[in-house]
């Protein structure tokens, strides 16, 4: 059986055991988890969290940009894990005894003000948006691989898959759906790592083999080797990277923040039944997280050994073309490889130098990954199914909050409120399909890899909604002047800077290197600066304007213990 | 009110931040401390086959977040019930 067939039976078989479970849910709903008020545990809703959160740009993304840039690629692993603990010690617990269904209503009722409930929608729309464009593109690397077209007509079958399930729906937001995405994800994550692991270094573990010594007899650990490999091809060493640590402690921190300000991670820590269960929830999340963000750095540099290998040959002297492994010519289909033979000698060269011959997508590391290393076609098909899933589940997730904050929060509740039902179900619908599109061709000419992408999103959130939700917990004499000048400038400022140097539909003011950038920071880590202004000029504003009404203050007394935490209300 | 007192209720609070500070010393202690400003520094020392501080930046960090998280909500627990302000 050849391998495209492989990958549309497992894919399919994975397409229809989440449909199957959520008809099985569905059918035990009524009784079981709605009335007893969602008696999920809190391990499923870990899992469940887990692969909510985990999108295209942790399961195909990460590990490929890892693999090229080493001990800089840090920043997403310390980044995306550490935001957890900020969740669940300062923001999951409160907000939950706080009782609301989302943030900005959460925003809405703590600052007493309909201005900064709808400055919040805003910022939600704004923060999910950018989200899904990145995953566009990491849904479009996918199926151009395994429908072996161009990544342009991959991005577009991927834009009509995603805006049937996001339409159809239903399947979101039911949590053993997602439990059974989180098993095939971490599954098909799993499988080829370890599997890699054992051919290079002897170990079973992914984590303790990215340590180990090299199999080749050389006796040089790997890591030692790839700075080697480095060294000799003109690259930075793999272990120390390029980027200034003023940089890294940005992007680190925004992404860390970011993730406890995105609306549809905290989502998830207001339906859980109790306080309690609201902090050991994001505990769960946070293992099941783990196992794969430990792995990807041993698939980075697993991936970068086998690549230069394959490509340079064991004499370091290049592979002829006519051998090419499968892989490249696999890949190059998708013209997301490139080979241009600049010295004519009819072998290829990948290096950090003059030599180099190669031009390799970053994003395509972790579907090639087992191709490189020669694993059976089932492993290259489980991993397909791994990314589809990953990639669907978080951009379905997405456009749902965009499309109801646009037809619920703006329209019905703000600019029309005498829509009906009907319309407004037809606004949501229009609102995914907008939404699609844009994101869609951001994902045919993309600012940047999918998780540089998805990193913006999170300085988004870093820069609006976390100090509002903190010094909204925190800070009792916090107002709402002071909180709705502190989001607009957060957002304005972290908006501004990326388009100044991205220029995202507009030319770019200034060329994006770090000579041009303020303190240094890159876009990716401006969120970090944006929340220090948003911070600042929040308590600057709430010193100059009147004083929090007492009610409010004693509901923040209120929010600071457990007992009597209710169900969770909508408006 | 939950409280019996007002000075209740604030050492109650008092203890929750002290520990959520503390807990998140170590959180910024292993991650932007160990992973990133000191990296250089802890790189000189060797870590079963990984240099210290690349392993913070990529493994140690990690593991030590999820057992703040632990040790957070064992801890957390038993002050709600020192207070009784805990849930059924």
């Amino acid at each position: 059986m050849d391998l495209q067939t492989l990958t549309y039976i497992v894919v399919g078989a994975t397409f229809a055991l989440y449909i199957g479970i959520a008809i099985w849910a569905r059918a035990g709903s009524t009784q079981e988890f709605y009335v007893a008020g969602g008696g999920v545990s809190p391990l499923a809703n870990g899992m469940a969290t887990a692969a909510d959160w985990m999108s295209a740009a942790s399961f195909i993304s990460m590990a490929g940009l890892i693999s090229f840039m080493g001990y800089d690629g840090s920043v997403y692993l310390m980044g995306w894990t550490g935001g957890y603990v900020l969740l669940a010690l300062c923001l999951a617990p409160y907000l939950r005894k706080f009782g609301k269904f989302t943030v900005p209503d959460f925003i809405g009722d703590r600052y007493y003000s309909q201005t900064a409930r709808t400055v919040a929608v805003i910022c939600a729309i704004l923060i999910s948006f950018t989200y899904v464009a990145g995953q566009m593109r990491g849904v479009g690397v996918v199926f151009s691989r395994f429908l072996e077209v161009d990544i342009t007509t991959g991005v577009i079958i991927g834009m009509a898959v995603v805006f049937f399930y996001a339409v159809l729906g239903g399947m979101k937001g039911i949590t053993y759906t997602q439990v059974a995405q989180y098993c095939v994800l971490i599954f098909a994550y799993m499988v080829p790592a370890v599997f890699i692991s054992i051919m290079i270094t002897g170990h079973v573990l992914p984590q303790t083999g990215l340590g180990a010594t090299l199999l080749d007899g050389s006796g040089l650990h790997l890591l030692e080797r790839l700075d080697g490999l480095s060294a000799e091809l003109g690259f930075a060493a793999y272990t120390e990277g390029t980027k200034s640590t003023a940089d890294i402690f940005a992007i680190t921190a925004a992404l860390m923040v970011g993730t406890a300000g995105l609306p549809h991670v905290i989502v998830r820590f207001f339906t859980v039944p109790r306080v309690k269960d609201a902090r050991i929830s994001a505990g769960w999340a946070l293992i099941f997280i783990s196992i794969l963000y430990t792995t990807a750095p041993a698939i980075g540099a697993f991936a970068r050994y086998n690549m230069i290998d394959t490509i340079n040959g064991p004499d370091a002297q290049g592979t002829l073309v006519a051998e090419a492994p499968t892989w490249i010519k696999n890949w190059e289909k998708t013209g997301l490889i490139k080979h241009e033979d600049k010295n004519g000698d009819g072998r290829m060269f990948y290096s950090g130098d003059e030599r180099n011959e190669m031009t390799i997508d970053r994003d395509i590391m972790v579907l090639a990954n087992p191709e490189i290393a020669q694993l059976p076609d089932w492993v290259i098909a489980l991993v397909a199914a791994g990314g589809i899933a990953a990639a669907l589940s978080t951009a379905a997730g997405l456009l749902l909050v965009i499309s109801t904050s646009i037809s619920h929060d703006l329209l019905k509740r703000n600019l029309m409120p005498n829509i009906t039902d009907k319309q407004e179900l037809l606004a949501a619908r229009g609102a995914a399909a907008v939404a699609i599109v844009i994101a869609g061709y951001l994902g045919i000419n993309p600012p940047g890899f999918v998780a540089e992408v998805v990193a913006f999103a999170f300085g988004l959130a870093a820069a609006s909604f976390f100090p509002a939700i903190i010094l909204g917990i925190f800070y009792k004499k916090m107002n709402k002047e002071g909180a709705i000048a502190g989001m607009l400038a957060g957002i304005i400022f972290t908006v501004g800077y990326i388009l100044y140097f991205k220029g995202i539909f507009i030319t770019p003011f200034a060329e994006n290197k770090p000579e041009n950038w303020l303190f240094g920071i890159s876009p990716e880590g401006i969120g970090t600066v944006g929340m220090a202004v948003n911070f600042v000029v929040a308590y600057a504003v709430s010193k100059f304007t009147k004083e929090v009404p007492q009610d409010v203050q004693d509901i923040v007394e209120q929010i600071r213990f457990p007992k009597g935490a209710g169900e969770a209300q909508s408006h | 009110m939950a409280f019996q007192s007002n000075e209740l209720a604030k050492a109650y609070w008092r203890e929750n931040v002290s520990l959520m500070l503390k807990l998140l010393a170590v959180w910024f202690a292993v991650s932007f401390a160990a992973g990133i400003l000191f990296v250089d520094q802890l790189n000189m020392v060797q870590f079963f086959g990984f240099k210290l501080g690349f392993w913070f930046a990529q493994q140690g960090s990690i593991y030590t977040f999820v057992l703040l998280i632990f040790i957070y909500v064992i801890k957390m627990n038993a002050l709600d019930r020192k207070y009784d302000v805990h849930e059924d």
